[in-house]
């Protein structure tokens, strides 16, 4: 661990904060991943040497240029409105964690009053 | 007759040389020998696999037989196999039994091949070594103290060490080329939309296409022509007819023009590859290629743009992975949010991780313009580098990866220096334009892989050239001594 942290704050040194531990703790909120304090220092360092890394994009002027979501760029293609799947409930409960009378299972999300 | 390519096997299994059973066997009986020093399965499906075998030795004696019935393969652990355990090499998915069966697999099942069991992979397909899977690192058969490249590294090792005749792989960025690359063996990544993407775990949507590893283009041609076509199953499948890719193999190579880019051959590149993939290039040449030099101004950009977009991509993709429906859940959640929390911080690895939170970052309120719009703009960018160089030359050439394989933990501290090894890759999946990385020499030991790209749709005139080129040279008959 001692040589893990003299490690990081080596690399530290380097690195132009885009993202402040606090701001790395609201958008691992965001994105529903709980991460420990042992990870969010590696974490921290990484996604600023990552972010830094991806800066390189501002040395083109891309001012008035189109962007392309989509190789292709082809149309959305339409299906007739038919039913094709049939229902597979057993089959799809045999993967859940918890589940009781064909419903998946999950912790009480609302309150008594 | 594990040194026999998929096209050898099935006039071998035509020609009664050998039965299915007994090609079924002999790979089950390699992957047992040397699957516990490569880790190149993750699964095993030997009850299937002699099944399968035994089933395809009937189809054949009843003369209803396709080329490739009773012809044995491995699949990538993305790809959902219906009744199999389907990991993504995620501790997220290591009890998931997948409930339906891929296209990709599907076709390949009809045509009758056999299942040897599910490869290796980094986790979700998010790596460029392999070293990102729950299941433990993949080994270079050429050095075992070495990466294979990733993320369809354990596909690569399990054709590179024949213990299988081919497989199957995704690239995203470069996922099937460059483990090609870094084994020795031939990865083919169609055209974005050429295979359908249902059943093939979702990373990066707009990126992801499905492909195979293979010791030759003529079986990756036969494959190719398989798995290939329209599927109403997948909105982005391209609604083209699927050519015989087999048909053109033999084309001469008499005017064909081939262009190589002036900024893939810059100080970043390992100086033996740089030599090696410009004789591969004279090789050409002598066959009746001409060479050009051409250039792509915005490849210095495309790392970075393609980061933006794959963990975009990602972040929203992975959302699915919440621990209620399937997959992992964490012990004793004490309410929902708790359970969202624990189960993906938990059942999730690092490196996914890393790229969830900087593709959640970059599509956030008031970062979307900065990082994601600039990222798509520069792809635009890429693209019309691509569309113009296409009007000048037929084929691209380059190398595939900027080194040869690297040490297992070398890079693992950097993501940002195991990005780079995607360099000479990741441009074509931003344009969506079809690659393949082929045997082309060796440095200290280590394969060295050619990159050759073309334009939309033109796998055959690809698979055409690298057969061609096949044809005047041996390294892809090459295999590692170890495991011989």
């Amino acid at each position: 661990m001692l040589i893990q942290g003299k490690m990081i704050a080596l690399i530290y040194c380097k690195v132009f904060f885009i993202m402040k531990v606090d701001e790395i703790k609201k958008i691992a909120f965001l994105a529903r991943l709980d991460v420990n304090d042992r990870e969010l220092l590696s974490l921290t360092n990484d996604v600023n040497n990552i972010l830094n890394f991806i800066n390189k994009m501002n040395e083109v002027d891309t001012h008035g240029i189109a962007p392309l979501a989509h190789p292709l760029e082809i149309n959305q293609r339409l299906r007739n409105d038919e039913v094709t799947e049939t229902n597979q409930r057993e089959l799809f409960l045999k993967n859940a964690p918890a589940q009781e009378a064909g419903l998946f299972l999950v912790p009480k999300v609302i309150e008594e009053v | 007759m594990y040194h026999k390519t998929v096209s050898e096997l099935s006039k071998a299994l035509a020609n009664k040389a050998i039965s299915s059973v007994e090609l079924t066997k002999l790979y089950l009986e390699r992957i047992k020998q040397y699957n516990p020093l490569l880790n190149a399965y993750i699964t095993l499906t030997e009850e299937l696999a002699l099944a399968q075998a035994k089933q395809a030795d009937q189809a054949r004696a009843q003369g209803q037989a396709t080329l490739l019935t009773g012809v044995p393969i491995a699949h990538k652990d993305i790809f959902c196999t219906e009744g199999i355990k389907t990991s993504c090499a995620s501790k997220m998915l290591d009890n998931f039994i997948a409930p339906y069966e891929s296209t990709l697999t599907a076709k390949i099942k009809q045509a009758g091949m056999v299942l040897l069991g599910k490869t290796n992979m980094d986790e979700f397909a998010m790596g460029s070594s392999n070293e990102n899977s729950y299941y433990g690192a993949c080994k270079n058969p050429w050095d075992i103290e070495r990466v294979p490249g990733g993320s369809s590294g354990g596909s690569a090792v399990a054709v590179a060490a024949r213990l299988a005749p081919a497989a199957t792989g995704t690239d995203t960025g470069g996922s099937l080329r460059q483990p090609g690359a870094l084994t020795g063996t031939t990865g083919l990544k169609p055209t974005y939309g050429r295979i359908s993407r249902y059943g093939m775990i979702a990373f990066a949507s707009s990126l992801d296409q499905g492909g195979i590893l293979t010791y030759t283009a003529e079986d990756a041609a036969l494959l190719l022509e398989t798995i290939a076509g329209f599927d109403p199953k997948d909105s982005t499948s391209a609604v083209e007819p699927v050519p015989s890719y087999s048909k053109n193999l033999n084309d001469s190579l008499k005017g064909v023009r081939i262009g190589l880019p002036k900024e893939y051959f810059t100080s970043q590149l390992d100086t033996t590859i740089g030599t090696t993939i410009h004789t591969a290039a004279k090789e050409l040449e002598k066959l009746g290629a001409n060479l050009h030099e051409i250039s792509l101004p915005n490849m210095g950009l495309s790392v970075p743009a393609y980061y933006v977009i794959a963990l975009a991509e990602c972040s929203s993709n992975l959302a699915r992975y919440d621990g209620v429906r399937y997959g992992y859940r964490c012990q004793d959640p004490k309410d929902l949010l708790d359970l969202y929390m624990r189960s993906r911080g938990e059942g999730l690895g690092a490196e996914v991780k890393r790229r969830i939170m900087i593709g959640t970052y970059t599509l956030s309120a008031g970062y979307y313009d900065a990082y994601y719009l600039k990222a798509q703009q520069i792809r635009r960018l890429i693209q019309e580098d691509f569309i113009k160089a296409f009007k000048e030359v037929d084929i691209i050439l380059g190398p595939t990866s900027p080194t040869t394989a690297f040490k297992i933990n070398e890079k693992v501290d950097d993501p940002v220096a195991m990005y780079l090894a995607d360099i000479y890759t990741v441009a074509i999946n931003l344009a969506g334009l079809p690659g393949i990385s082929i045997p082309a020499g060796f440095s200290n030991g280590l394969p060295i892989g050619m990159q050759l790209i073309g334009n939309y749709f033109a796998e055959a005139k690809l698979l055409n050239v690298s057969h061609q080129y096949q044809q005047q040279t041996d390294w892809h008959r090459q295999m590692p001594s170890q495991f011989n």
